[in-house]
């Protein structure tokens, strides 16, 4: 039997399986019959508090840094909550004034808040509901001695499988012998899930109800990549993952060892390896995973969720922290890419047709130079704390280019009367992702130092395809012979121009495109920073020679369907 | 008194961690601390509090500050909100 869940900490494991039972602290109905009572019963509850920080202390004393900073932080956060005035406040008023004792106070005051938190909106914040149990949980153990902490020790290989872990299941857990877990509840921002990513031990949440089949002894294969939970397999499905289990282990050692491998083909070909990030946190993990510079910061996360425009302080600020972070190495700043199906709620979007050809991105910034102008101050003032590139996005033909240019020559014209300094060569470069500057990138090189394939528009716009249309997702494809063309007929432009070419659509993180790209000059290529060591490791196995073959063989297939089963077939 | 707007840059709005930080921080004036977001005004030494707000990024939130030691509060806080969030 299999059960499926949200595998949220990737890893295969197989080992017994150990539930994990709680018991539940229970409502007592007691009524106090005085003042002397409600100051024993205050006293108490005071007493499980001290108890419960002593106990998290110990926790935070013995913590094992290797495990990862979060646990930690967890566990300082359960010190604030333990501590916090309002449910002190809450649990007393209910001894005080509803003469109820502590227990029933406690599991009054932190059912309540559950509750508050369950309800929120934000996936992050609902989780949190988890802490508050926790704490909640922690001073009912302290109040009545009599239920027992549930820690223990396992044998090797358990995996444990509970209704829900608290956070202080998950950190307490002795990972040494606990080899992965599952749980019926959760979702991939749950402490649990968060503490089993960084100690890397396989997770499943959200399994719901089937979870209950499994019983304590079962046989168990868990895979937390696709969410699979098989009980009890037969010894032939066993052999079947350990083999799996053994080449996913190798996998990874060779993709972490990558990190600081160039990204060179073997006849010495150096490949740029960029990740597409929306913010500054994103550019700090990007070269975690080696990342040589951002091809695409998005900077539409900085207009949206908000009431008004941010200020030219605001975006300088978001920016620069993206360059201090790149710590020198390059990043392409693509101007605002709002309309179509990016709404903001401060900015009125007339109401239209066909959004994805309608009123957006350079074209709203063309129509309100006041707002471009903004960006383009903020960027270029953030150009003196790292290499920062500028982008426009949607561009159809050579005078939106030169009209763009214009705004921006005006804006540092603005900064250096006003004697702030900014990089003066700061590169400039479009998106190319209508076919119309697809087929004229020959003149738009004459204006721009870079260009960026963006292929999920380019693909979307020269097929005539919706991609969000279910009905015709299957016409939505970047192998067909005409995007394709279109792809190579952009770069050897570029060469011919001398203009970098980069791409930043999802054809660059794909393992079967990178040859043929390669192939065809691409040598830039920006993705998801997770991708890039899977592409790294193609890119370093590979010879251009053999690349440009396999791109004129390509040429001369009719249909993608040939194409993608050559791609798989070379990439195998 | 002092009150001051501050926008929360950071996207993922306000969470357990910086908020524990606030909480921590709080502790060290004599000052009475408050957050207030759209009408609702909560004591900035309370976690619960802070996080019930539901803070997202994007968002303005105001800061009163009651108390002797009130313009030394709102350096601290200032720097908080400069510094700490934005770099989370």
């Amino acid at each position: 039997m299999t059960i499926n869940g949200i595998g949220v900490s990737p890893g295969i494991t197989i080992g017994k399986a150990s539930l994990l039972k709680k018991q539940e602290a229970a409502l007592s109905g007691v009524v106090l019959a005085n003042d002397a009572d409600i100051t024993i019963e205050i006293e108490k509850f005071n007493n499980a508090v001290a108890l419960s920080v002593q106990d998290v202390e110990t926790m935070i004393n013995s913590y094992d840094q290797s495990q990862g900073k979060e646990g930690l932080e967890i566990l300082e956060t359960h010190i604030e909550l333990l501590t916090d005035p309002q449910i002190s406040e809450d649990v007393t008023e209910k001894i005080s004034k509803e003469k109820k004792n502590a227990n029933d106070a406690v599991i009054e005051v932190i059912a309540d808040a559950v509750q508050l938190f369950t309800n929120m909106e934000d996936e992050y914040l609902s989780a949190r509901a988890a802490d508050v149990q926790d704490i909640g949980d922690r001073l009912l153990r302290n109040l009545n001695s009599s239920i027992p902490d549930t820690t223990t020790t396992y044998e090797a290989d358990t995996i444990i499988i509970a209704e829900d872990l608290t956070p202080s299941d998950t950190i307490s857990m002795d990972t040494t012998h606990v080899a992965g877990f599952a749980t019926q509840v959760g979702g991939r921002t749950s402490h649990a899930a968060i503490i089993a990513t960084s100690r890397g031990i396989p997770a499943i949440v959200g399994c719901g109800i089937t979870l209950t089949e499994i019983k304590d002894g079962d046989l168990l294969i868990l895979d937390g990549q696709s969410g699979a939970i098989i009980i009890n397999p037969d010894q032939n499905t066993i052999d079947q993952y350990r083999i799996k289990q053994d080449n996913l282990q190798a996998q990874n050692n060779l993709l972490r060892s990558l990190k600081d491998t160039p990204a060179t083909t073997t006849d010495g070909i150096n490949i740029k390896l960029f990740a597409n990030i929306g913010d500054a946190n994103d550019m700090e993990q990007a070269i975690g995973f080696g990342a040589e510079g951002s091809g695409l910061l998005r900077t539409e996360l900085l207009f949206m969720g908000r009431d008004a425009l941010p200020d030219e302080e605001e975006q300088f600020e978001f920016y620069k922290a993206v360059a201090l972070k790149a710590k020198g190495k390059p990043v392409i700043v693509r101007t605002l890419d709002i309309g179509g199906d990016k709404q903001l709620p401060y900015f009125n979007f007339p109401a239209e047709q066909n959004p994805f050809l309608g009123y957006r991105a350079i074209r709203i910034c063309l129509d309100r130079p006041d707002i471009f102008i903004v960006q383009l101050k903020a960027i270029l003032r953030a150009s003196t704390f790292g290499r920062l590139k500028i982008m426009f996005p949607m561009i159809s033909n050579i005078q939106e280019v030169r009209a763009a240019k214009v705004i921006l020559q005006q804006a540092k014209d603005e900064l250096s009367k006003a004697g702030i300094t900014f990089d003066k060569n700061i590169p400039v470069g479009i998106m190319i992702e209508i076919p119309s500057a697809a087929i004229t990138a020959d003149l738009l090189a004459k204006e721009v130092d870079f260009f960026s394939i963006g292929t999920n528009d380019l693909c979307q716009y020269t097929l005539a395809v919706d991609r969000m249309n279910e009905q015709i997702k299957e016409l939505y494809d970047p192998y067909n012979p005409g995007v394709l063309r279109l792809i190579a007929y952009v770069i050897d432009q570029g060469h011919k121009n001398n203009v970098e070419v980069g791409m930043c659509g999802e054809l660059a993180s794909d393992p079967k495109a990178t040859l043929l790209l390669l192939g065809m000059g691409l040598t830039e290529f920006s993705m998801s920073a997770a991708a890039i060591p899977e592409i790294k490791n193609i890119i370093i196995h590979s010879d251009l020679t053999k690349a440009k073959q396999i791109h004129s063989h390509i040429m001369e297939m009719d249909s993608s369907t040939a194409i993608t089963a050559y791609l798989q077939e070379i990439t195998l | 008194m002092i009150t001051k707007d501050y926008i929360i840059t950071a996207a993922e709005g306000i969470h357990a961690r910086p908020a524990t930080n606030l909480v921590k921080l709080t502790k060290n004036y004599s000052s009475l601390i408050s957050i207030k977001k759209g009408d609702r005004t909560v004591k900035l030494s309370s976690l619960m509090n802070i996080l019930s707000l539901g803070i997202k990024g994007g968002e303005t939130i105001s800061i009163i500050i009651d108390g002797e030691d009130e313009t030394s509060a709102i350096i601290a806080i200032d720097a908080f909100f400069e510094e700490e969030l934005k770099h989370l």
